[in-house]
């Protein structure tokens, strides 16, 4: 249809209304087309094809209205970073971005110093609007971002190794020294989860409201927190592992182990989805881009490696050591290691990731955590003497959508999102890694006639069998061993009379053929066309 | 340098004054959401479940009569009201929105056996086995509101006697004429007390006739020869005539698609016609398990609804198999007659117990005004549901109705008898010589033949 009207635009002047159609070219249909168009040449039912064609036609008018949305009505733009002359956007330091950039931007550039309290780890919430820190000696806070308010902060006075919020900010889960937590938000502690036990890493399954933990022996645990019930408990049976994310595409849970492998899991079954070989030596970083298809890690063989996840092979490979890794929502890639910084950008789309910016913070500081605040052009760091937070402009999106995340959700609207997405929480049955597979037609598998080899395995298989069945000793002379050796050739006829069966079924078609053939063959050749035939159709 | 960062001001973000609403931005990206589909089959489940909860269709009974109640007639120019008739001669008018008789209208001596309303809403007509066509005044609105608390009687209009028994009346869709069959299909005018015109052909009498309702001048009759024949006003003779293997009922025209007919059989299947092509059916409607007395097309034209001997009251899809909703209660037995109400909301069964019940059409229906939020959101789990109904555990819950005992009996038992006479002629066919016995659709075989 674009091609077209193209043409008309060539041969005839184009009068002002018809102009906005032509504009269609510019519109970025394709991304709401969540697929391609079945191809209903193949069907040979008209109603279902003519029911089809109406449907398809609905889907098209509806990616269409997205696409002129997203051209004409988004509030924001996003934000840039051009370099220009001889300098590089990699050169660029944050001090002159901040000078460069407005209040309200620069604000979100600070550095909180508090050292004594060990290397803080962060999370957001999915608005990005709140934020909870924790440092390793037991120091945990809540921040309204927006504000810069401190919420609450208290001291549980013992090791904690990892915090994220719950499904909003009214809760967050803490993994400390023994076992896992869960705070309010005004610090009272509200449970203990005991089976979790001493956990390294916590990650939070939005849509399910599962917890997910792995602790230090390679055992991932999910709990439901809606019901408290332990959805499942799997042993990774791969060593250490303290690398765990989730891919948000899908929700399965990557794991990243001591050996190089990667594992992601489903709660639903005990033996890991996938199993990947990524690196020569422990991973040490795994990040996930919101699309579902690419898959950063990191190991200490000095390597990052950029995964396509749909074909499982490796898009990219770039050297350097990490020990955190994260996307934004944009798809920028942000690496750390020491104490700097380094983001990543693939700049025509191409999946070719390139350097975009680096930052080092103070010589001596260890970077424990990155996690860029989604919604706003912001890189959180979680270090050894506190956080901090950097201006990466593009790496936020720039317009949000209200009933998805909205960053000035008032308490009210909390409210009313909470039962709503308690009313739409997924079973854990639904987590696979292709997600666009529920509603979709199963292939029909064909199943193959075993092969000569394997019949012959599984008759012998089943008088093995029946050899070795023993049969109960009975009194009264009903034991004697003439009677059981004749029960058990009885048994081993038994266990062979089907396989015999299906042989003589088999053979009783090809003698026939055979009869047809040996008789074609003795009759003198012009007389061939009266051998036998088969029975005319 | 050229560098710019995201900064939104709250100002533009949040509502000016308490009393505004909030502002809802939208973002359609399909990044921003993951496992669409997922959150859409929970939400087809838990739609599936909520319409079962607010399933409650019956609505209430209009008791009044003393005889089983034999046939209904709906007046095309008043929503609120239903005529219907009983075995005893007793025809009542009836207000839907209070449930009470509005006026009686008595005089016949022998069961009532058609109703039918003329087509400016003011005329009556009803007639019976005592040989007589009565036509009556239909009291006017305002009357019939301010004096629904008292039974009124009307005295008829006139009084038409003939020579043999009625067995069904029906009155042109957009004229003056009206129709009655009985040992013959004869026309009569208003103001004449013999018929105008008279059709027969064959020896057997008529037992139900309907004139089409986009041409005025056809109308379909269906006879105790198992036949339906079809007439056409301006010829003399018959137009078209199929005889079926058993006797129609009742036979009702699409008023969507004024070509098309469906006619309730004995043998408890429901078969729609293409009164163009009459050799073949164009669809079978199988789920009764008694033979089903009558039958009434929803206005919108794409659904019917069929009352049957076996005590349930289906509704079917005009172009569909198996019925999208079956009725039945412990008290309502023989249903007979069936009418859906003109605005496509409520169905009006007339059954056996002496008793009229009203139905919603859509079980889960809320009545009322909605709102449009509400309306918006019963859609989309409408939508939602449908998306997802070939999924097991959805189809599981949108299929399930509770029957009674007897009826499932019935129908697994109807369903052993198809599969095991299906099964043999399936092994005839494939121990006789290839093509020598031919596949026939249930929409041929069930017809003996057309004359023309």
């Amino acid at each position: 249809m674009g091609t077209k009207i193209a043409n008309d635009v060539e041969i005839n002047p184009v009068p002002a209304i018809e102009k906005g159609i032509s504009e269609e070219e510019d519109m970025n249909v394709m991304k709401y087309l969540r697929g391609e168009a079945a191809n209903l040449e193949v069907l040979q039912d008209k109603k279902l094809k003519g029911q089809l064609a109406l449907r398809e036609d609905l889907y098209g008018k509806s990616a269409k209205a997205a696409a002129k949305a997203e051209k004409w009505l988004m509030p924001s733009e996003g934000g840039y970073l051009e370099a220009e002359g001889i300098e590089r956007t990699w050169n660029i330091k944050q001090e002159t971005i901040a000078r460069e950039v407005d209040l309200l931007g620069s604000r979100n550039q600070y550095d909180i110093i508090l050292p004594d309290l060990g290397p803080y780890t962060l999370d957001f919430t999915p608005s990005g609007r709140y934020m909870t820190v924790a440092g390793r000696k037991g120091h945990m806070a809540i921040v309204d971002m927006k504000n810069m308010n401190l919420i609450k902060e208290f001291q549980v006075r013992e090791t904690v190794r990892d915090v994220v919020f719950l499904h909003n900010e009214m809760f967050f889960a803490a993994a400390q020294k023994k076992y896992t937590y869960i705070y309010d938000r005004n610090g009272t502690e509200l449970h203990c989860l005991k089976e979790h036990g001493a956990a390294l890493k916590l990650q939070f399954l939005n849509k399910h409201f599962l917890l997910a933990s792995i602790n230090k022996f390679g055992q991932l645990h999910y709990q439901d927190v809606t019901t408290g019930e332990m959805v499942g408990n799997f042993r990774t049976g791969l060593g250490r592992s303290n690398v765990m994310q989730v891919n948000p595409f899908n929700s399965v849970v990557a794991v990243g182990h001591s050996g190089g492998t990667i594992s992601m899991w489903k709660p639903t079954s005990s033996a890991p989805l996938v199993k990947m070989l990524c690196h020569h030596g422990p991973v040490t970083a795994l990040a996930f881009h919101s699309n579902g298809h690419l898959m950063a890690t990191a190991g200490m063989d000095r390597k990052i490696k950029l995964w396509d996840l749909r074909k499982f092979e490796v898009l990219q490979t770039l050297p350097g050591h990490t020990k955190t890794m994260n996307f934004s929502q944009k798809g920028l890639l942000a690496t750390a290691t020491g104490s700097f910084v380094q983001i990543l950008r693939d700049f025509s789309g191409s999946q070719n990731y390139s350097r975009y910016m680096s930052h080092s913070i103070a010589k001596g500081y260890q970077i424990q955590k990155l996690a860029f605040r989604p919604y706003e052009d912001v890189l959180g760091i979680g270090h050894s003497m506190g956080w901090s937070s950097i201006l990466i402009p593009g790496s936020g999106e720039p317009n949000f959508d209200s009933w998805v995340a909205n960053p000035f959700e008032t308490s009210k609207q909390r409210k009313e999102r909470e039962v709503h997405s308690l009313l739409d929480k997924l079973p854990p049955e639904t987590i696979m890694l292709n997600p666009t597979k529920i509603g979709s037609v199963k292939p029909t598998r064909k199943k193959e006639k075993p092969a000569k080899q394997e019949i012959e395995a599984e008759l012998e298989g089943a008088v093995e069998a029946a050899k070795k069945a023993s049969f109960k000793k009975k009194t009264k002379g009903r034991s004697k061993p003439s009677k059981v050796a004749k029960k058990k050739k009885e048994a081993v006829y038994k266990a062979k009379k089907p396989f015999l069966e299906q042989e003589a079924k088999g053979e009783g078609l090809s003698k026939k053929k055979r009869k047809n053939i040996e008789e074609e063959n003795q009759l003198p050749r012009s007389l061939q066309r009266f051998a036998r035939k088969r029975q005319a159709n | 340098m050229k560098v710019k960062v995201i900064s939104r001001s709250t100002d533009e973000f949040t509502r000016e004054r308490s009393q505004d609403l909030q502002r809802v931005f939208r973002n359609f990206d399909p990044n921003l959401r993951s496992q669409e589909k997922a959150v859409e089959y929970v939400r087809a489940l838990n739609a599936a479940k909520l319409d079962k909860i607010f399933a409650r269709p019956f609505i209430g009974a209009m008791d009044g009569h003393i005889d089983a109640v034999s046939c209904m007639a709906k007046n095309p120019s008043h929503l609120k009201g239903i005529f219907s008739g009983s075995m005893d001669g007793d025809i009542r008018l009836w207000d839907l929105a209070s449930r009470r008789t509005v006026c009686q209208f008595s005089g016949h001596q022998g069961a009532v056996r058609g109703l039918t309303v003329s087509t400016d809403g003011r005329v009556l007509v009803s007639c019976g086995t005592d040989s007589t066509v009565r036509l009556w005044n239909v009291p006017v609105s305002s009357i019939m509101e301010s004096n629904d608390s008292s039974n009124n009687s009307a005295k008829p209009l006139a009084v038409y006697v003939w020579k043999h028994a009625f067995w069904a009346v029906d009155h042109q869709w957009d004229g003056d004429l009206f129709a009655t069959a009985g040992a013959q299909v004869d026309i009569w005018d208003h103001n004449r007390s013999q018929p105008v015109n008279s059709f027969e052909w064959g020896k057997d009498t008529a037992i139900s006739v309907r004139f089409n309702p986009g041409e005025p001048n056809i109308l379909a009759t269906s006879a105790s020869d198992r036949s339906i024949t079809i007439f056409d006003l301006r010829l003399a003779s018959p137009a078209r005539k199929i005889i079926m293997r058993t006797k129609t009922n009742s036979i009702a025209w699409n008023p969507m698609e004024p070509m098309n007919f469906t006619a309730a059989n004995e043998d408890c299947n429901c078969y729609s016609y293409d009164s163009r092509k009459l050799d073949e059916a164009r669809c079978v409607h199988k789920d009764h398990v008694s033979a089903v007395m009558d039958i009434d097309y929803s206005p919108t034209g794409r659904e019917f609804v069929t009352g049957s001997y076996d005590r349930t009251v289906r509704i079917f899809q005009y172009n569909g198999g198996h019925s999208r909703e079956v009725y039945h209660t412990k008290r309502m037995q023989r249903v007979f007659c069936v009418k859906f109400s003109c605005d496509a909301s409520y169905v009006i069964s007339g059954s056996d117990d002496t008793n009229l019940r009203l139905w919603k059409a859509k079980a889960s229906e809320q009545l009322g005004v909605l709102l449009p939020r509400e309306r918006k959101k019963h859609e989309y789990l409408e939508a939602v549901k449908n998306r997802y109904k070939h999924l097991p555990e959805v189809k599981r819950i949108v299929r399930h109705r509770h029957l009674p005992r007897a009826i499932y009996k019935a129908a697994s038992l109807r369903r052993i008898m198809s599969e095991a006479e299906r099964k043999k002629e399936e092994r005839r066919r494939a121990h006789s010589a290839p093509g020598s016995i031919p596949k026939e659709a249930l929409r041929k075989r069930r017809i003996i033949e057309e004359v023309e």
